[in-house]
């Protein structure tokens, strides 16, 4: 998708501080919404359970009357579109795998401060794993 | 979206008429099916549980691209396979959910609680 915009100045000469703060935005509002998402998803059970109590419809009515599933989609709405003005700004092998691997060790230290998860060395070790892995992967 | 004529903001209707698009409908429809995925994953396991173990989609597009688009994979890229294989399995090994000792689920059984017993 190309969407023509008027050359930014920014584009040739990206600030190092602007840069940091386009990728520390997306990394922010993606891990809320994440920690959000899952607490809602937490506040409403097993979906598999209540599926096959209530249905399918049943299990999509209980998401989406749940007002905190909404906060979490509200937050990673608004982190996809800092992604998309990162990109504007900054380019793609920067972005991506500086996002995508920074979110996996900001939502271990989220989870266990927010969703009280048991977070021991063998999910710090994934976390910091997949986060070098997919640094790799994406540059 | 690239094989499409570029489209401008100026006319938004283009976008409109490109989510009928055999190819961008299958797609959005497989990003539904994958977010109902999580979002039921996400009800039964942790957060530092089911991200870690997503991130496994990121090694199954690489070896695709390696052995159906026939793209070469760097010595770097292999590297990142087999961390975030490490880091999956290490992730695999611990238990998905971390049980909660609440004292008032006790008194007041959620349906769901009242259903598993």
């Amino acid at each position: 998708m190309t969407i023509p915009l008027p050359p930014l100045p920014l584009a040739s000469t990206p600030n190092p501080w602007l840069a940091t703060a386009m990728i520390a935005a997306i990394v922010i509002t993606s891990t809320t919404g994440e920690v959000l998402t899952a607490a809602a998803m937490k506040s409403i059970g097993d979906l598999d359970v209540i599926r096959a109590r209530s249905g399918i419809f049943g299990a999509i009515r209980a998401v989406i009357t749940c007002p905190l599933f909404f906060a979490g989609v509200f937050f990673l709405a608004l982190s996809f579109f800092s992604l998309l003005l990162a990109l504007n700004h900054l380019s793609l092998s920067l972005v991506a795998p500086a996002s995508a691997s920074l979110t996996l060790v900001t939502n271990a230290i989220a989870g266990k401060i927010f969703l009280k998860e048991n977070v021991d060395r063998r999910r710090w070790a994934a976390a910091v794993l997949v986060c070098i892995g997919v640094y790799l992967l994406a540059h | 979206m690239t094989a499409l004529p570029s489209i401008s903001l100026a006319h938004p209707g283009a976008l409109i008429a490109a989510v009928f698009t055999p190819w961008i409908a299958a797609g959005i429809l497989l990003l539904i099916g994958f977010f109902a995925s999580y979002l039921t994953a996400l009800s039964w396991a942790d957060l530092t549980f089911v991200l870690p173990a997503t991130a496994f989609g990121n090694v199954i597009v690489a070896l695709i691209s390696r052995f159906w688009l026939h793209e070469n994979i760097s010595i770097l890229r292999w590297s990142g396979i087999v961390l975030i294989t490490l880091g999956v399995s290490f992730v695999a090994q611990s238990a998905p959910l971390t049980e909660h000792p609440e004292p008032a689920t006790a008194e007041h059984p959620t349906a769901t609680e009242a259903e598993t017993r």
